[in-house]
């Protein structure tokens, strides 16, 4: 056997060990604690608690901003500026540059996932508003539909693949980014991550699968909820064309 | 817009006093450091043996401040002694730093005795001994049997300290840790997210001492000094050598039941190596580790870390003010 084959059983041993620390929990390293297994919970738990709010929050601001300027197809360069800019910041940087001014604990971390969270939805809704034929929403106009009512019955559920793609790449970032939390007294999944002297190892890969994981199933059900909330019309096409929306990433590239 | 401004304003003016705090600290600092160092002089003048010039040393080090500046003095002393030294200094954590060494792509570098026992060879934090010479002799039998020497240890350790400010400290009117027995409930405590779960840190505080804090928050360890000046906790738990505790006059609480363990530092080498080397490399290390004592190790911690030193120059500095090179 090679070394590379050495390698794989050491890998397939380490991650074995891992998947042993989320079941089943074990000692610290350093001993006098319990880690892993059913003390993951409140982690998993802070973490959910702290995406949800901050992907909520990003929704309740950045939604009703993008429906409206995408309505009237207007504001290009602030929507290019809050793309870039969102993209720019690193969220490990906004926490301790916030540590001063809103100090530790849960408002920090918020504010900063929020951040995070905002462009791509506040992007991918412009866009997919923006986007909708001029004929549709003149015909809609000719029939006699107030501004809002276009909105609302023609643009938006033209829209929805995009807007919730938005929404989609704002939870998966958002999960892989609240693992810093730990960093400013909100304990969540990313705690072994930061802690490997206390975790081991096995503890780091653990709460990476847990993450990882985590991430999967936030897409797969929001994956669902789209399924479920898109125009019949819309669907049979993109049915017919890519099957399940999970597959078909109609997405705008922040970048 | 408007709001991007003031961000931006905010940054420059944070960013000018950040400069004008280091440029005085480094003046004042650095003035009272040579003396302090200059006191601890031995006059002993490392030696250079031609006949190191044949043997080719690596040192590692790992990649923090202080292990910087340890891994800097060593391969620097070794130079002036003759041999002829190459530096990898700039290994992820003593994990990687271990695999290096044992791999031969390096020959040498400093571990804290603490460190390697639990992180190498497996003993819980509450076994360890609380005695420094104990500790590294533990350390030094288990590395002898993996091929590498442990070398005599450094007088000072970098251990886990209960830090409070000045004012607080004469506020509660505290020395040792088990002081704030009664007073614990009114204290809000901070330290790195490890400390949370570890004997030598929360839980013995907690278990050992019997102090229950108004609140415990994980921070990450550069916000450790931070958050006691700006008051967002009464007490932060630092390492006995960050430079900031000379610095922002912090006051280290005396531990009076032993839940810190010692970390001392220790170079550790490859025994092939030694032997090649011969007698100089362990005579030069001796040396040159009789000035670190803890306050010169803070005073040279807070030149890079406070003055924005390089830390191949402050090690320079050390060597020279101590009196171990010309």
């Amino acid at each position: 056997m090679g070394p590379g084959g050495t390698r794989m059983i050491v890998a397939a041993f380490d991650f074995g060990d891992a998947i042993d620390f989320i079941l089943n929990g074990r000692e610290s390293v350093t001993g006098g604690v319990r880690i892993g297994g059913s003390e993951l919970l409140p982690q998993l738990w802070r973490h959910l608690e702290l995406t949800g709010a901050a992907v909520g929050i990003a929704c309740a601001v950045a939604l009703p901003l993008a429906l409206w300027l995408g309505h009237l197809r207007k504001g290009q360069f602030a929507v290019a500026s809050i793309a870039n800019v969102g993209r720019a910041v690193p969220s490990l940087a906004l926490i301790g540059f916030a540590v001063a001014y809103i100090g530790l604990g849960f408002p920090n971390a918020l504010l900063a996932l929020t951040l995070l969270a905002i462009p791509p939805i506040f992007v991918n809704a412009y866009v997919g508003i923006a986007q909708v034929e001029p004929d549709i929403v003149d015909a809609a106009r000719g029939q006699g539909m107030t501004e809002p009512g276009i909105v609302r019955r023609v643009e938006l559920p033209l829209a929805v693949p995009l807007v919730f793609g938005g929404i989609r790449t704002s939870v998966v970032n958002v999960i892989a980014t609240a693992t810093i939390a730990p960093l400013i007294g909100v304990v969540t999944l990313g705690d072994a991550i930061v802690s490997p002297q206390v975790y081991g190892d096995a503890g780091q890969l653990g709460a990476a699968i847990c993450v990882a994981l985590l991430a999967i199933a936030a897409e797969v059900t929001l994956a669902l909820i789209q399924m479920l909330v898109t125009p019949k019309g819309l669907k049979l096409s993109s049915t017919r064309r890519r099957g399940f929306p999970f597959m078909s990433m109609r997405r705008v590239e922040v970048s | 817009m408007r709001n991007i401004a003031a961000a931006l304003a905010a940054l420059i003016a944070a960013a000018g006093l950040a400069a004008c705090g280091s440029s005085s600290s480094s003046d004042t600092s650095s003035s009272k450091a040579t003396s302090s160092s200059s006191s601890g002089s031995t006059g002993q003048v490392i030696q250079s043996n031609p006949a190191n010039k044949k043997v080719t040393v690596t040192i590692g080090s790992k990649n923090f401040t202080e292990e910087f500046i340890l891994g800097n003095i060593y391969a620097q002393a070794l130079k002036a002694a003759g041999y002829n030294v190459k530096t990898q200094l700039n290994l992820g954590s003593e994990q990687i730093a271990l695999k290096a060494l044992k791999s031969g792509q390096i020959d040498a570098y400093p571990e804290y005795t603490g460190t390697a026992l639990t992180s190498f060879f497996k003993v819980k934090t509450t076994s360890i001994p609380t005695d420094p010479a104990k500790a590294y002799n533990q350390a030094k039998a288990d590395f002898a049997q993996q091929g590498l020497t442990a070398l005599p240890p450094t007088p000072f350790t970098d251990s886990n300290a209960v830090a409070v400010t000045q004012a607080t400290a004469k506020k509660l009117g505290v020395k040792n840790i088990s002081d704030l027995k009664s007073k614990a409930s009114t204290i809000t405590l901070a330290g790195t997210p490890e400390c949370r779960q570890r004997q030598d840190c929360l839980l013995g505080l907690q278990q050992v001492y019997g102090l229950k804090f108004k609140s415990f928050t994980p921070v990450d360890p550069s916000l450790r000094h931070e958050v006691l000046q700006k008051g967002q906790a009464d007490a932060s738990i630092v390492f006995t050598t960050d430079g900031q505790i000379k610095a922002n006059k912090e006051v280290l609480l005396n531990d009076d039941k032993n839940i810190f363990p010692p970390y001392n530092i220790t170079l550790v080498v490859n025994d092939k190596v030694l032997q090649k080397a011969g007698p100089d490399f362990a005579k030069t290390i001796a040396l040159v580790q009789k000035g670190m004592t803890t306050p010169v190790l803070q005073e040279l911690n807070s030149r890079v870390d406070l003055d924005k030193q390089k830390p191949a120059a402050v090690a320079t500095e050390y060597l020279k003010e101590s009196g171990y090179t010309k």
